[in-house]
């Protein structure tokens, strides 16, 4: 029988405001172990609660962003469980109002769209984290972390298999990088997911018991691990078992799922109002504001870019869903002077494998969207060849930005003079003759090294399509 | 007359004129405390060496400066308020080492106002009870009857006051913990408004219905110490922002026109007829000055209790679960595993009255009956708020016991935990619709203290001061108990 993955993600973003969300520590990662705490936040007795009203604007952009129905009038909830990182012993979290709440995102797969539901957008507090000492028996824990301020998106069950939910997550990302409401550090752990995976008979239209699975902390591990659950309850299946409804604990390093707790023993969390934190407001004229703050999202600017720009689809979309990438090429556009394809062509390749090499940011290089235009200007007017836009474009990551003293220096100045590149084809013809004899034997691949010595007898700086094009002329003249 | 035995509005006069210094003052309070202590046994923590060594201080430095009205004034405080540097064990093992790292908002009042803190008050654990015998640590007798309870949970915020082993004192009030003990004590003790004093600070019991507020022997210091305490804090959500009078000047026991809502709820079955007749008696008194006496009522009153206890135990059992063993406080010895720890430290830690309503905040929260408890007691809150709104539009003050009886005996109803709830009869509504209320002594029976309750609209502090001091004009001023 052929089957059908449905998947349904639940996403845990970490926002970045500067402080958290119920007290006034800095919200910052990295630093040392339990400095980044105080009463309200390690839940000290008769300490309160009070609610950072960034996160509720982030979490309103959120799902304005998430085409959502925001609920500007909702509570916060307690979430009651014990556990050594939970010093309240239990998590405000908000239960059955939630901030945003009926949205969709549009993903893009294999060129085509498809629409995935957003269920409802929370707003919550991190826990801290367990530490295992190998010199120290037992645990430690660290309370930096508690109080850093979550967003939970949940989705419909409406991906079909871990490509679509990889698109999912990796457009949710963008999202948030684009909101500047995230870091979005995998490895920090500044999103994390829970993955809910069943599988039905294809065309069915019921689902199946739905298994969900935690401690997935990678895009690349959701995908690895939507596809081996898949596969455990076809086998299953096919076995003629039932699937249990259940939560299962995913082993990425093992590349397997092991059983964590069945739904009988699913934790009651026992949610009620939270009594120390008041209802949240948020007026409407507030909630149109953050809307009108939302900046052009990935899906428009994809759109936009192939609509207007005459980019591909893919590489508009390789642009849109990569923020430095797209900031730097959306200011070239804005510079003009050059077409927005080389643009792309330069971004896509030169730059991002420069940033790719080193790990650099953009922002961390001296390239600017004034100097990467200035070169691809110059290779349209012809001024430089593409391999000298390349010296430079080195240059100027090495921090020499003057880009006339680099071709003054170099003698990158691309030779169009026909006068000047008739001399240099005829020298290189007449100290190669037996090429040119292959060429008229039929060794059409000397083309290609003629050219090659002229650029190399002008030092790079002869204008290769008109050498090529007088080479040409001589051999089949 | 010792200089314990008087007010702190009295001794804030010779303060005032050097009659007397805030040391003379304090020694005489900590002197009583040492007297009184092994009969009553009020104070958990007495801090001697430091209350003297500050008002030593500030009797130096007041000299030139100018004083709050209650600076030099011996203090004690309920042991659930945080006291940076000093115990506050919530009566609880479970809290039977811990010190808070910083001063709860009342206690920044209190030491910013140059008062001086004499000790910790017991109190029934974590605020659980109506006779202060839920303390781990000890019992605290009614200094008008050794033999009996000074009520609860501020048993010893009452007994102190009542006992002159403090002049004035802070307690909390979740269901009638300030006002039963005063009642029981013959002091007055005042429940404010809900957001009106900051909780930040106040070991939670039922946050939505907690509230800290001032007792003493009269109604003039209670004022005054509500007035230093109340105040908008932006560390409690629920705080109110909103500007307050000077309660001590503004008090006037001129009742003409007001009108007293008698609810036929409360003086019905359960409550004892002497009790019933002393509070009608102090009410006819005031209708005699001018007071209008308005029948209301309200209904819901019935619901209350039941209400109350699965609201304030639902609430409990979550404020209570961070004392885990953990970080702070009692941890078991001798567990095999992260639950085990739990388990044990809880089951030594919490008496057992914490026990039992950790287990039934837990129940009516539970998936599956959180909507026939927890919801319909929300429900019935509802209720409550609208049957006030309805009798306030009548009266500007509805006049009840504070409490069905006058102080029971030690042990008589620690067998029986529904009929120790069924002590807070009069007082739980006034949490559950947020209301303001106090509790002012309006005669004796057989020697022991009765209180009147008035209750009033949100924020309307000053009309129940003021029908307080109308009382308390016509019985007197209550003075320390001589024994």
């Amino acid at each position: 029988m052929e089957y059908e993955t449905v998947v349904g993600l639940e996403v845990h973003a970490e926002l970045n405001t500067k402080t958290k969300i119920y007290c006034n520590c800095r919200n910052a990662f990295g630093l040392e172990v339990n400095t980044q705490i105080c009463p309200i936040c390690t839940g000290m007795p008769g300490t309160l609660p009070t609610l950072n009203e960034k996160v509720v604007e982030y979490a309103v952009k959120m799902g304005h962003a998430t085409n959502c129905t925001i609920n500007n009038i909702c509570k916060q909830d307690r979430k009651n469980y014990f556990y050594p990182d939970l010093p309240k012993a239990y998590q405000i979290s908000q239960s059955d109002i939630p901030l945003c709440e009926h949205g969709y995102v549009d993903i893009m797969l294999n060129g085509e769209e498809k629409r995935i539901g957003i269920t409802r957008i929370h707003i919550e507090e991190d826990a801290g984290k367990m530490l295992h000492n190998d010199s120290f028996q037992g645990s430690l824990v660290d309370f930096n972390r508690c109080g850093v301020p979550l967003i939970e998106i949940v989705s419909e069950p409406d991906m079909r298999g871990s490509e679509e939910a990889k698109a999912y997550l990796d457009t949710l990302k963008s999202i948030l990088q684009y909101l500047d409401i995230s870091d979005c550090k995998m490895e920090q752990g500044s999103i994390r997911c829970d993955v809910n995976v069943s599988v039905r008979p294809k065309g069915s239209s019921e689902f199946g018991k739905r298994v969900e699975m935690k401690n997935v902390n990678s895009f690349s591990g959701a995908m690895r691990a939507i596809d081996y659950e898949a596969n455990r309850q076809i086998e299953a299946l096919e076995r003629g078992e039932e699937i249990n409804q259940e939560t299962r604990r995913w082993d990425d390093q093992k590349g397997q799922n092991f059983l964590l707790r069945s739904k009988e023993d699913a934790q009651d969390y026992r949610y009620f109002p939270e009594p120390d934190l008041s209802t949240i407001y948020v007026p409407l004229e507030k909630v149109e504001r953050l809307k009108a703050e939302i900046p052009e999202l990935p899906n428009a600017k994809i759109k936009r870019y192939v609509r207007e720009l005459g980019l591909s689809q893919t590489d508009a979309q390789l642009i849109a869903e990569n923020l430095p990438r797209c900031r730097l090429f959306d200011e070239c556009v804005k510079t003009g002077g050059c077409s927005p394809k080389n643009i792309s062509n330069w971004i896509l390749a030169d730059v991002s494998k420069y940033m790719n090499e080193t790990g650099k940011d953009i922002s961390e290089t001296p390239l600017t969207a004034g100097l990467l235009c200035e070169i691809i200007t110059l290779i349209e007017q012809n001024k430089i060849s593409n391999s000298s836009g390349k010296v430079i474009f080195e240059e100027i990551m090495a921090g020499n930005t003057d880009i006339n003293k680099i071709i003054g220096e170099k003698g990158l100045t691309q030779i169009s003079d026909n006068s000047a590149i008739e001399k240099i084809v005829n020298d290189v013809l007449a100290a190669n003759q037996k090429s040119v004899d292959d060429y008229r034997g039929g060794k059409t691949n000397a083309l290609g090294y003629l050219v090659g010595q002229c650029m190399k007898a002008s030092k790079g700086q002869a204008n290769p399509a008109m050498c090529k094009e007088l080479v040409l002329k001589y051999l089949n003249g | 007359m010792e200089l314990y035995e008087k007010s702190a509005h009295e001794l804030s006069e010779m303060l005032s004129k050097k009659e007397c210094s805030s040391e003379e003052i304090t020694l005489s309070v900590l002197d009583r405390a040492e007297a009184t202590e092994p009969k009553v046994g009020a104070y958990l923590t007495i801090c001697r060496e430091e209350a003297l060594k500050k008002a030593r201080e500030l009797d130096n430095r007041l000299t030139k400066q100018a004083r709050h009205p209650l600076a030099g004034i011996p203090i004690g405080i309920k042991d659930n308020i945080s006291t940076k540097g000093l115990l506050t064990t919530c009566a609880s093992k479970m809290l039977y080492n811990y010190v808070p790292p910083f001063d709860a908002f009342v206690m920044e009042r209190v030491n910013g106002a140059d008062m001086i803190v004499t000790g910790k008050l017991n109190m029934d654990e974590f605020a659980m009870g109506s006779s202060t015998e839920n303390s781990h640590f000890k019992k605290t007798h009614n200094p008008h009857d050794l033999d009996r309870v000074p009520g609860g949970s501020s048993g010893g915020s009452a007994a102190a006051v009542a006992a002159g082993s403090a002049v004035v004192s802070l307690g909390s009030d979740t269901g009638g913990s300030i006002r039963m003990p005063a009642s029981y004590c013959g002091v007055v003790g005042l429940k404010p408004t809900y957001g009106s004093v900051s909780r930040y600070g106040l070991v939670a019991f039922a946050s939505s219905l907690d509230q800290i507020g001032p007792l003493a022997r009269n109604v003039t210091d209670c004022a005054m110490l509500y007035g230093l305490i109340c105040g908008h804090d932006g560390m409690d959500a629920t705080s109110a922002d909103r500007e307050y009078p000077d309660f001590a000047k503004g008090l006037n026991s001129n009742v003409k026109g007001l009108k007293i809502g008698i609810p036929a709820e409360y003086f019905g079955e359960g409550v004892d007829e002497s009790v019933k007749t002393s509070v009608m008696a102090a009410v006819r008194e005031l209708e005699k000055q001018g007071a209008e006496i308005v029948e209301i009522s309200l209904p819901s009153t019935k619901y209350a209790l039941n209400a109350y206890y699965i609201i304030s135990s639902a609430e409990a059992s979550s404020n209570l679960a961070r004392f885990d063993g953990v970080k702070y406080g009692y941890r078991a010895e001798g567990y095999e595993s992260l639950t085990d720890m739990y388990e044990k430290t809880r089951s030594e830690g919490f008496g057992d009255e914490v026990k039992r309503r950790i287990m039934l905040g837990t129940f009516v929260l539970s998936s599956g009956f959180f909507d026939a408890y927890y919801k319909k007691a929300k429900l019935v809150a509802l209720d409550i708020v609208r049957e006030f709104n309805e009798a306030f539009e009548k009266c500007d003050v509805i006049a009840t016991p504070a409490t069905p009886s006058t102080a029971f005996r030690l042990g008589e109803n620690m067998g029986d935990p529904t009929k120790m709830y069924a002590a807070d009869i009069c007082t739980v509504t006034v949490n559950i619709a947020g209301l303001p209320a106090i509790s002012v002594p309006c005669g004796n029976i057989a020697g022991l203290p009765v209180g009147l309750q008035f209750i009033g609209r949100k924020f309307s502090e000053q009309t129940l001061l003021n029908a307080a001091f109308a009382v308390e004009k016509n019985i007197g001023e209550a003075a320390a108990v001589n024994f």
